[in-house]
């Protein structure tokens, strides 16, 4: 039996911003069921960020309902807070603070008795690898061990719902990995609830069960990456010419033979976008073959949330969206 | 379960932490009112009613207070900046509690600089009377309370922009300073001057710091300080914690 951890209604943020209404979130709808483990994917500006800040109590919305962990957001936002976790982009820890000391006013805070904190603290500390570092300020510590410290800051009262803002931005790729592995063990071991940003397409991939696609303030896509790439994005095949001309010709035969298929041409460069193309592909190269078109090379290349993103509103999510981050920032 | 009190407690033993741990942290931040001490109290020509120093040091209490207080907002500005405030929105602590919790350990670091400075000024002759010392301070807790929830809310307001924080607390340190007849009395100035003095709460805090530590308890000068500081104590922290409420509205 699953009950729902968050349903929102017509959530909607605006700001004003030079005196115009930036509509940051747009009607928001959205359920996730308890021990679901959703990514908030899109560019910088699409409204993730304002959603995760209004589901935390961090913003109160313009218009809509939201209910989290039982509790609506406006109406009573204690008790959305008592019960959920989060991690922010920055240091949860304050910099002159020692990071035990934080741990344990973190449990304070969510009505830990002292004893109570400090045995969670030290359990945390120990599970988080952060031994070492405890009893040192904050400032002292580098990157990695800061973001472990938020992420055991984040989880001192062992929340039933967990929500990560951008949780690996500024990391290595190790301590991103590291922090991955976290969050799977958190999951594996409590079944803890999470919702978590990221413009990182590989971390909504790799982590995420079910990815929720933002857009310019609207849910454009939801579901689990698997199916998010075979919905929306075929299979490229990427072919190389020494001619410009023999591309354009490889074109016209290739789209009769690859029914569906949409094609890109640069120069000599031919991009075939269609379903089952590793297949296809033996298939089309006899056909270059039998019409003396002889390929360079070729390339047959999977679907990435990339392709899905770029399927979906025409542009990339590598390219940083020129939305409206500049507007939450100064209005949050 | 957390009470308003409990939130308080938690958040003022968090503030107070880094300065336990690092006390000389309170003692640097008093060196321009020891700079005044050292090199402007020794201009003071004596006075018939006592010596200079009986009239200067309770000032350089007050001026000590003055200046750390009213910069603690940016210990504030920095959390925000890093996150770790953003951490305490979302945590359940009670939003009231947030900004009370600070203010209160503003108590703090006031008594430690209060005490160096008498035990400075002691061996240059400076008489102590406690009972009105002790008066003093209370009057000066009140008044710290107020102004640093001022300057958390000053933190609050600037967010992101650092500059403007230090921008208004320095354009409002000086002339609150200068017209409280702090380092020159203000009983011979023009009478635009005196009266921009008489409505400066500062004033009041000042002149009965004063005449409290020389000794004098009962008198309308304690009376109008304890009033002022208890103003200022009030809307201060009734101005903060609607500013603390409005963050996450």
């Amino acid at each position: 039996m699953t009950s729902t951890m968050i349903r929102t209604r017509g959530l909607t943020r605006h700001f004003t911003v030079k005196r115009q209404t930036v509509e940051a979130v747009k009607g928001l709808d959205l359920s996730v069921a308890e021990g679901e483990l959703v990514a908030l994917l899109g560019p910088n500006g699409a409204g993730k960020s304002t959603t995760l800040r209004m589901l935390t109590t961090l913003l109160r919305p313009t218009s809509g309902t939201a209910e989290v962990a039982g509790h609506d957001v406006i109406r009573d936002p204690r008790g959305v807070r008592n019960r959920i976790g989060y991690i922010g982009q920055g240091n949860g820890a304050g910099h002159s603070q020692r990071a035990r000391d934080e741990l344990i006013s973190q449990g304070r805070a969510y009505g830990m008795s002292v004893r109570a904190a400090r045995s969670r603290a030290a359990e945390l500390v120990a599970s988080l690898d952060l031994e070492a570092v405890a009893d040192r300020v904050v400032s002292t510590l580098s990157g990695g061990q800061r973001r472990r410290l938020d992420i055991a800051m984040g989880l001192i009262h062992a929340p039933e719902l967990l929500f990560l803002d951008e949780p690996s931005t500024g990391l290595d790729p190790q301590n991103r990995a590291n922090l991955a592995e976290h969050i799977r063990r958190l999951r594996a071991e409590r079944g803890t609830t999470m919702v978590l940003t990221t413009h990182y397409l590989e971390e909504a991939d790799q982590l995420a069960e079910r990815v929720v696609v933002i857009d310019h303030g609207r849910i454009i896509a939801d579901d689990t990456p698997a199916r998010l790439k075979s919905a929306h994005a075929g299979d490229r095949i990427v072919l190389e010419f020494d001619h410009d001309d023999e591309a354009r010709r490889a074109q016209a035969r290739g789209l009769g033979i690859a029914e569906g298929a949409v094609a890109v041409r640069e120069g000599n460069r031919l991009e075939l976008r269609l379903d089952g193309g590793a297949r296809l592909a033996p298939k089309l190269l006899r056909s270059f073959d039998e019409a003396h078109l002889p390929v360079a090379s070729v390339e047959v290349a999977r679907p990435t949330l990339d392709d899905v993103f770029l399927n979906l509103t025409g542009r990339s999510l590598r390219e940083e969206g020129t939305g409206t981050a500049d507007a939450e920032e100064s209005a949050a | 379960m957390t009470t308003f009190v409990s939130d308080t407690t938690t958040v003022f033993s968090r503030e107070l932490r880094p300065v336990l741990r690092d006390p000389f942290s309170v003692i640097f931040s008093m060196l321009q009112p020891l700079l005044f001490l050292a090199l402007f109290a020794p201009l003071l020509p004596d006075t018939g009613g006592g010596s200079a120093l009986q009239w200067f040091v309770p000032g350089i209490v007050v001026m000590s207070c003055l200046f750390g207080t009213s910069a603690t907002g940016a210990n504030l500005l920095f959390e925000i900046q890093t996150g770790s405030h953003e951490r305490m929105l979302v945590s359940p602590l009670r939003r009231p509690a947030l900004i009370v919790g600070r203010a209160l350990k503003e108590i703090v670091p006031m008594l430690v600089q209060a005490a160096v400075i008498v035990l400075i000024t002691l061996p240059f002759g400076f008489t102590l009377h406690v009972g009105g010392a002790l008066l003093a301070l209370v009057v000066l807790a009140l008044f710290s309370v107020g102004l640093g929830s001022l300057s958390y809310t000053l933190a609050l307001a600037a967010r992101n922009k650092e500059w403007m924080f230090w921008a208004v607390q320095q354009t409002l340190l000086f002339p609150l300073l200068l017209l409280a007849g702090i380092l020159l009395p203000i009983d011979n100035a023009p009478g635009w001057l005196r009266t921009a003095s008489q409505l400066n709460p500062l004033t009041y805090v000042v002149d009965a710091v004063r005449v409290l530590f020389n000794g004098e308890v009962f008198s309308a000068t304690v009376g109008y300080g304890v009033l002022a500081a208890f103003a200022v104590g009030a809307v201060g922290l009734g101005i903060g914690v609607r500013a603390m409420r409005r963050t996450t509205a």
